[in-house]
């Protein structure tokens, strides 16, 4: 089967910058597998500069090689090549006609003219072309002012019009159509670059988006008036150049040129996508990618990107204490501490923490050096992982391949676990694999959509053994591979025999294993469980809940796992945290946390890449960053920590592991550390695999940002909405 | 100063060709109901024409399956164009998206008959506009109308390529060329009465030879070494 056709592959492979050249002769897999003798270099004059390139390179990479930008607007580095909207064109000397530089691969000694009177009178006509039907609602449109339709007309059109409508007709215009709560359309902006309908079929692998009609009825739409859905369905809000496709939840909110820009690490997923927070007037308006060739490539999410309205809902902003008829109280700073403090000393050390999925590496030790001190032990995080000592070596908990290796894998066995909605952004990867190297997948668990074709194994639990022994046959696929990966849901890990789970697939995969690559992932779906493991966190709630803890504090823990009647009658329950959830509904004590858009603070993702967060607005109302809530608490208690600063509390960090505080470097765990191999106790008991998050319905609301954010509720309607109908036609089509 | 600008104003003004109501996406949602299903000799044709095309190539295979599908359903609901796709393993949109960029493709329900004038310049000279005018009146239709029997559909079209034969008039798979009012007469009434007359040019000519009869090649071929030069001739043998 043909997983992507050649000129395809020509716009979709590799990363855009430091591979341009490389990329052009990555024509098919075949090629990128089985790296030939390099082929010579041809010699071409950019503006009579001469530059070599590779060949196979067009023209438009070429020129970007000696920094020479050419116009576009269809063209994406990321995406298929289509060279339908001709503003790239440029002169290429004895031809008669001007080429479209993003399609034309060049040739010797061509000499290029990016600069010439008839480059410039083509990309004049062009744009007077597109300008003739495109509304002049600039002023009223929210891509003004990063729209490349402005800027290029402004640099590269005509500096008057010749249309006049004398005869009031009016320019074409075309009906809006309803693709969802994410992107709000107006296409009459359209200039048709099909860039959103390649992205949904390449990269989101969703054919939903396409065009319809021919020549002046041309439009882009979904197909029958369905609804757009699809985890990264705001990517084509980035890519689109015009204002066709924006913003719903930020539309008519904010001017480009108002906003603050904060560099921050996203959090609602273990990725630890790349995001630029857009900030006015210490609000979040909204969030957009950024570029990271290793996490994210550029896209981000719907969750990701769209949650951030939840960060102004259901917010702590005051210090809460539950007073004797069961009513949380908000009370001063002060009197809150005391009430903590008081609490702490009559624990006599029966004190435990639990680390939910927001919580921030720093706080997380700031809250384990403060129950260290005071005797306690009982450290866990909330998202349950294997028993026993399997968190002793890194790389038994980690993403090993790396999230950009995997684009690079030919064979891969997913268990339990469903990366399209746990994370997205890894998925994209394994499309990539799936769509460029003939990769094959196979998955044990429910059948699930990944947006490509991958081979059910089935759900029994005794497959992961099957497979393990060799007596499977995709065993052989599996060892047959030059880069096999196994993906392990970090949920089928918590189950009571995860232990043995991990244990075979791990012994497995030192087979597997080759000099650089180490096959063995787990795939985390909490954004703080890598950072937890490395400041020595246990994972699961059992574990604490054997100590009977007097004082136990909730560290953004959110999920609902815990409930008030496993706890003892007489503990005191503390939570740290950012919004009123599960967590602060059981707590005898709130502390207003910052949210990850309200602190400095560093989260270790599912690979082990460690990445800060920047404040880009400061905690509302009362609320503070977690750790100095815990240093201050310290203070009352009367075992002060030994930090003051965020500094000091880095090389505290330090201490612990080096490489949280290396942010943005990956450390791979050393490859030659053995796994634990202590023969599991138990054996893998069967009974099904499951996932979690099955449907696109489970992936809007997963913590508790993005459970507080409406916009994610519309999301889950939407997606009910259009199920109900298509259910609908289904039964009237029986009929 | 003032003067350059006001002329600058004053550039000719494009006279905008008159659009048709805003074009909105064609709301196939009605006939997403019709049940479609290849004949089973029309299975057999679709099979003989998927032999056609290399099994990673089937693709290629839409516009004949588009085709012969609208061929046996009289035109292309959506629920045909999903048979297709599924069966070329085509994603859907992708087929739809094809079958909406070709004119010759029918979405929606048309006349038994579908009348298409060509209005291109040739056809115009020669009076299309009297042909076209003579259909209006003759099936009381307009342009891109159908008859509430569903017997004729009324279009232009522009050019057949039979220019030589100007003016003509397309019916179904059909061309009638050399058309005069009464000949347009002719045809329709034919049509009506669910005859179809013989295709072609209807001046009495063949093809697209001279009206007034050939001028040349009006007898047959002279021989290969005609009016040639003695000396090129082949001698003679002694």
């Amino acid at each position: 089967m043909i997983r992507a056709p050649l000129v395809k592959a020509l716009g979709a492979l590799g990363s855009p910058t430091h591979q341009i050249a490389s990329r052009a002769v990555r024509t098919s897999a075949v090629v990128a597998q089985t790296p030939a003798k390099a082929p010579e270099k041809i010699e071409v004059f950019v503006d009579d500069i001469p530059v070599k390139v590779l060949p196979g390179t067009t023209v438009l990479q070429a020129a970007a090689e000696i920094g020479v930008e050419i116009p576009r607007f269809c063209y994406h580095e990321r995406l298929a090549i289509a060279g339908n909207c001709r503003m790239c064109l440029v002169e290429v000397e004895k031809s008669p006609k001007p080429v479209a530089a993003c399609a034309m691969p060049v040739m010797k000694g061509w000499r290029i003219k990016t600069n010439s009177d008839l480059t410039r009178k083509a990309r004049e006509g062009v744009m007077e072309f597109l300008l003739m039907n495109h509304p002049l609602d600039c002023p009223i449109c929210d891509q003004g002012g990063e729209c490349d339709l402005q800027d290029q007309a402004m640099a590269f059109g005509s500096d008057r019009s010749r249309f006049t409508d004398i005869n009031y007709t009016g320019k074409r215009a075309v009906e809006d159509k309803d693709i969802g709560p994410l992107v709000k359309t107006v296409m009459t902006r359209c200039i048709h670059c099909t860039r959103c309908v390649r992205f949904a079929s390449e990269v989101a692998g969703v054919d939903d988006l396409g065009t319809t009609g021919r020549g002046n009825d041309m439009q882009i739409g979904t197909y029958v008036e369905k609804l757009f859905l699809t985890e990264l369905s705001g990517n084509v809000i980035d890519l689109c150049p015009v204002g066709a496709l924006t913003n719903k939840p930020y539309s008519f909110v904010a001017r480009p040129w108002e906003i603050r820009k904060v560099s921050s690490i996203d959090v609602l997923d273990a990725v630890g996508s790349n995001i630029v927070v857009s900030t006015r007037t210490n609000e979040v308006l909204r969030i957009l990618p950024r570029e990271n060739d290793d996490v994210n490539e550029e896209w981000l999410a719907d969750k990701s990107r769209f949650a951030c309205d939840g960060l102004k809902r259901q917010r702590l902003v005051a210090p809460m204490v539950r007073m004797p008829n069961g009513e949380l109280q908000a009370v001063e700073w002060e009197g809150a501490l005391i009430a903590v403090a008081k609490a702490l000393k009559n624990a006599g050390g029966q004190i435990a923490g639990v680390a939910g999925q927001l919580a921030d590496v720093e706080a997380m030790v700031a809250l384990k050096d403060l129950v260290n001190r005071l005797g306690g032990e009982n450290l866990v995080t909330e998202q349950d992982f294997i028993k026993g000592s399997g968190i002793d070596v890194r790389s038994s908990y980690l993403l090993n391949s790396s999230i950009a290796g995997l684009a690079t894998t030919d064979a891969v066995l997913l268990v339990g676990t469903n990366p399209r909605y746990e994370a997205p952004l890894v998925n994209t990867r394994l499309r990539k694999a799936f769509m460029h190297n003939e990769m094959q997948l196979a998955s044990i668990g429910p059948n699930i959509d990944l947006s490509y074709e991958h081979k059910n194994l089935g759900a029994d639990a005794s497959l992961i053994k099957d497979v393990c022994s060799g007596s499977h046959e995709f065993s052989k696929v599996l060892e047959g591979a030059k880069k096999p990966a196994i993906i392990i849901g970090a949920d089928l890990l918590a189950r009571p025999d995860g232990a043995a789970i991990h244990a075979t697939i791990s012994e497995y995969c030192q087979k597997l294993k080759k000099a650089d690559w180490n096959p063995f992932n787990v795939l985390h779906n909490s954004a703080s469980q890598v950072g937890a493991f490395d400041v020595g966190y246990q994972p699961g709630l059992q574990r604490m809940l054997q100590n009977q803890p007097k004082v136990l504090f909730l560290l953004n823990a959110d999920s609902g796992k815990l409930t008030r009647d496993q706890l003892p009658k007489d503990c005191f329950v503390v939570y740290i945290g950012s919004h009123g959830d599960n967590g602060a509904s059981i707590a005898d004590a709130v502390l207003p946390g910052a949210a990850y858009t309200e602190k400095q603070g560093i989260y270790v993702n599912t690979e082990g890449r460690a990445q800060q967060t920047l404040p880009g607005v400061s905690p509302p109302g009362m609320a503070r960053e977690d750790w100095k809530i815990l240093r201050a608490l310290s203070e009352i208690v009367g075992k002060p920590l030994a930090y003051d600063t965020l500094d000091e509390l880095r090389s505290r960090l330090d201490d612990i592991a080096p490489h949280l505080t290396r942010l943005g470097e990956l450390v791979p765990a050393s490859n030659s550390e053995a796994s634990p191999q202590t023969t599991p106790n138990k054996s893998i008991s069967g009974g099904a695999i499951d996932v979690k998050l099955k449907e696109l319905r489970d992936y809007f609301m997963t913590d508790a940002i993005s459970r507080a954010s409406p916009t994610m509720a519309k999301c889950i309607s939407a997606v009910n909405k259009q199920q109900r109908q298509n259910e609908e036609a289904k039964q009237s089509a029986a009929i | 100063m003032y003067g350059i600008v006001k002329g600058l104003l004053q550039l000719p003004g494009r006279v905008l060709l008159k659009q048709p109501a805003r074009w909105k996406l064609d709301t196939t949602n009605m006939y997403d109901k019709l049940k479609f299903e290849f004949t089973e000799q029309n299975l057999c044709r679709a099979k003989e024409m998927l032999t056609n095309y290399g099994e990673k190539e089937q693709r290629g295979a839409l516009l004949p399956l588009l085709d012969l599908a609208q061929r046996q359903y009289g035109w292309l609901p959506i629920t045909a164009i999903k048979a297709v796709a599924d069966m070329l393993k085509v994603d859907h949109f992708e087929a739809f998206e094809v079958a909406s960029f070709y004119t010759m493709f029918r979405m929606r329900p048309e006349g038994k008959f579908r009348l298409m004038v060509c209005t291109s310049t040739p056809c115009f000279l020669r009076g299309s506009d009297v042909v076209l005018n003579t259909c209006k009146e003759v099936l009381n239709l307009n342009e891109n109308e159908t008859s509430s029997d569903m017997q004729f559909t009324l279009r232009t079209v522009c050019c057949y390529g039979a220019c030589a034969n100007a003016p003509v008039l397309g019916v179904n798979d059909d061309i009638y060329e050399d058309l005069t009012v009464p000949a347009v007469e002719d045809i329709l009434s034919c049509l009506k009465n669910d005859v179809i007359p013989p295709a072609g040019p209807r001046a009495g000519r063949f093809c697209s030879e001279p009206v007034s009869g050939p001028t040349t090649l009006l007898c047959p071929p002279t021989p290969p070494g005609y009016c040639m030069q003695e000396l090129c001739k082949p001698k003679k043998k002694c």
